[in-house]
């Protein structure tokens, strides 16, 4: 038995695989499309995943550190270790800002690390080159997305960092590369405010007779120094002991220390359900805008196809083809342009993926849906060419 | 004809797809989650650790000498400036106490009345004496009652206390205007010190109260930095340890020095240890006191042990540990570790042998069925 759409094929088979790569195309923008949004959530999920916490301590009622700014003291973290089922507590703040590079500057976020050596909650869990940090100032480990390297200086505020490591997909929650520095230096950059204004603050307190009083030397000393310390962090990462249950630690956290304290599940909500959900509402919109956009584009390229060869099915039907073989051609011919377009799709999207600026997520599972969402669009597409073929009329081929 | 191109057809279309399916296939297995993970190796090597201390401080002066009037005054002449070099005992300014010298007169005064009123006690006592010889006398000759004699011999004692009282009144105002000399003395400002003159708080006519500085002298022989180190890496820090000394202001020259001391209190509020490292060399020209340092201090060397770079170090289930190649397996191994250096090498004391080859950096977190794909970098060219 021959078969009619394989013979079809062969005969413009140019045609047809171009129809397939074009189709391809745009299957591969709606990968893609699913692919930024699956990056999105993915950005969220390894900011969590490379601070190593079970539990954010931040700021009374607030949503921080990542969702809103939280300020707690840098001394709590002793007192939270001595809490039941807490295993390691470390200090940690997170700043996004724009750092120089070169002529140019970028986004990132810059997180400050407690001391205490690799491994060490908030620290980079693993590196593409150089080593951690090992001094107490004025080194940092970046990510690669941010464009340094090795042995680059960065300028945070006033003071100079030398890059000592380099990492890959460490990214805050809206993709920013992030650049860790010593916890001190992060404090400063984030709470210590530039030199006119300390200076301003100084003129203003030297002003106040309260404060300035000539019979009480070393007074006026002592509150200027008092107004330039700072002693907050954004949030004090914690790792829960494994014999014990995170909002079990979590309750008398909150219920005696007097902050809020965030599980993995709260604070992936936090990130996911409130930090990106427009972003991410916004790409599901294009991507059923594309799905949409997809499926009439298959429709009218099928119908296109049938149509072209109009005259071909009324010989057919002439000859005597019955019905069910002229649907199974056209049938046969929609999926094999959808298997092609979704291969080309597919390959398209892999290949782009990596060029695009935000991180693009192609899951297996995705191409499987896509795939079987693309084999039905085609179905369902090729039903009007179907239904032109059967209404045609075999005698328009004898006029 | 038509057969060949027939096939020529059916052959280029196949040879499409099977391209794009090999593609397919390649893409599947080499992009996305299912991908082999890039990662580097090293081995576990000998080494001896040098580990160094790093940390900051600020230029200070081991000796500040806060110059000023013990008595609130008024400052009537000043000689220095700010930047002058000057000598133990030299006159830097002098206070203007304003009613001391009117003080002195009065004082003077006073010690004239005083001893006029010792004259006078010693007539009233020569004459008590006088009297008590007389009544005396008297009353052996029986002439006068014993009663008289009894009331001549109370006013002579009387007399003698007035006049000792009067003559200590006298060294009493003696000893004030000596005091008031003295006050006139200190009115002049002098160095306690060879020294540099750091500070000039005031200018001339101000009043400063007594103990507020007018001048403040530093021993330029004495500077050095005072340096804190976070008490997490504070291991082994010790005085008379080398160290390297770079200013902010002079970035790439290091300056040689070595520790003084260590501080017995360290900032429990900074968690930090603190210590005073001192210059080798006396510095030309001195330093801006207050500028920034940064401060690395030499260890002494460690015997050799096995050491990891601190780039392989991952954290799996809350333990710190390396992924082990084993017969191209996976296998997390916790360690407990040493000391570190600065260059980023630990000791290992327990978990790994020397030569165990062990990931060193990788594209993503591993886990032990993490496929991988070993090469010699991941960003391109050798860091």
């Amino acid at each position: 038995m021959i078969s009619l759409a394989g013979r079809d094929i062969l005969h413009a088979w140019g045609k047809f695989i171009f129809t397939g790569v074009g189709l391809g195309l745009l299957i591969g923008v709606t990968l893609i499309m699913a692919g930024v949004y699956r990056g999105m959530v993915d950005d969220g999920k390894v900011l969590l995943d490379n601070s190593g916490a079970d539990l954010w301590v931040v700021q009374q009622a607030t949503l921080g550190p990542y969702a809103e700014p939280s300020s707690v003291p840098d001394d709590i973290w002793r007192s939270l270790l001595t809490q039941p089922g807490v295993a390691e507590a470390a200090n940690i703040t997170y700043l996004t800002m724009q750092i120089e590079r070169g002529e140019d500057d970028v986004r990132a976020m810059v997180v400050g690390i407690a001391p205490g050596g690799a491994g060490t909650l908030g620290w980079p869990r693993y590196l593409v080159a150089g080593r951690q940090i090992t001094r107490g100032h004025y080194e940092a480990v970046a990510d690669l997305a941010s464009g340094f390297q090795l042995g680059d200086y960065l300028t945070i505020r006033r003071n100079q960092y030398k890059v000592v490591g380099l990492t890959r997909r460490m990214v805050s929650a809206s993709g920013d590369p992030m650049i860790f520095i010593p916890l001190k230096g992060a404090q400063e950059a984030q709470f210590l405010k530039d030199k006119d204004a300390i200076l301003m603050q100084r003129r203003r307190t030297e002003a106040n007779p309260a404060l300035n009083r000539p019979n009480l030397p070393g007074l006026l000393e002592a509150v200027l120094a008092s107004q330039t310390t700072n002693p907050s962090v954004n949030a004090v990462l914690v790792r829960i002991k494994p014999e014990y249950l995170p909002q079990a630690v979590a309750e008398p956290i909150e219920r005696w220390q007097r902050f809020t304290v965030y599980d993995r599940e709260q604070m992936e909500g936090i990130l996911i359900g409130k930090l990106i959900a427009t972003s991410a509402r916004q790409i599901s919109m294009f991507l059923v805008i594309l799905a949409i956009v997809c499926a009439a584009i298959v429709a009218f390229i099928i119908y296109t196809l049938t149509m072209d060869k109009i005259r071909e099915i009324a010989v057919l039907k002439l000859i005597g083809t019955r019905n069910r073989t002229l649907v199974w051609m056209i049938l046969q011919q929609a999926l094999v342009l959808g298997a092609i377009g979704f291969v080309v799709g597919k390959i398209t999207a892999t290949f782009a993926a990596p060029i695009f600026p935000k991180y693009v997520l192609l899951l297996p599972i995705d191409s499987i849906i896509g795939f079987v969402a693309i084999q039905l669009i085609c179905t369902l597409a090729s039903v009007v060419a179907i239904r032109m073929a059967l209404k045609v009329d075999p005698a328009e081929v004898i006029g | 004809m038509k057969i060949f191109g027939l096939q020529r057809r059916t052959l280029a279309l196949f040879a499409v797809i099977l391209a794009l399916l090999l593609l397919f296939i390649y893409v599947a297995l080499r992009a996305g989650p299912l991908a082999p993970i890039a990662v580097t190796t090293t081995q576990v090597e000998l080494r001896s650790l040098a580990p160094s201390l790093f940390g900051i401080g600020t230029v200070e002066a081991g000796y500040t000498y806060k110059i000023g009037p013990t008595h609130t005054s008024r400052l009537k002449q000043i000689n220095v400036q700010v930047g002058d070099l000057v000598t133990a005992g030299q006159v830097l300014g002098e206070m203007d106490n304003v009613d001391l010298a009117d003080k002195l007169v009065a004082q003077q005064a006073a010690t004239r009345r005083a001893e006029a009123l010792v004259e006078q006690a010693e007539a009233t006592q020569k004459f008590a004496q006088a009297q008590v010889e007389r009544y005396e006398s008297l009353l052996a000759s029986k002439n006068t009652s014993a009663e008289s004699v009894a009331l001549k011999r109370q006013e002579l004692a009387l007399a003698k206390a007035t006049l000792k009282a009067a003559t200590a009144d006298i060294d009493r105002l003696a000893a004030e205007f000596s005091a008031l000399l003295n006050q006139k003395e200190n009115l002049q400002l002098k160095a306690p010190a060879a020294g540099l003159v750091v500070a000039r708080n005031s200018e001339l006519g101000s009043t400063v109260v007594a103990g507020q500085a007018v001048v403040e002298l530093i021993d330029p022989a004495s500077l050095w930095v005072h340096v804190r180190f976070d008490q997490v890496n504070a291991r082994g820090l010790a005085a008379n340890l080398p160290a390297s000394i770079t200013l902010r202001s002079q970035q790439g020259v290091s300056l040689l020095g070595k520790v003084l001391r260590v501080e017995p209190l360290a900032d429990a509020v900074t968690e930090e240890v603190l210590a005073k490292v001192i210059f080798n060399e006396a510095l030309q020209p001195l330093p801006p006191l207050g500028e920034l340092a940064e401060v690395t201090v030499q260890l002494l060397s460690l015997p050799v042990t096995a050491v990891i770079p601190n780039a392989a170090i991952r954290v799996n289930k809350g333990q710190r540990g390396v992924w082990k190649l084993t017969q191209d397996q996976l296998v997390f191994i916790p360690l407990l570790l040493g000391r570190a250096d600065l260059d980023g090498y630990v000791q290992v004391k327990e978990g790994l042998n020397l030569g165990d080859e062990i990931v060193l950096y990788s594209e993503k977190a591993l886990t032990a069925k993490s496929r991988l794909q070993i090469t010699k970098s991941l960003v391109g060219k050798e860091q």
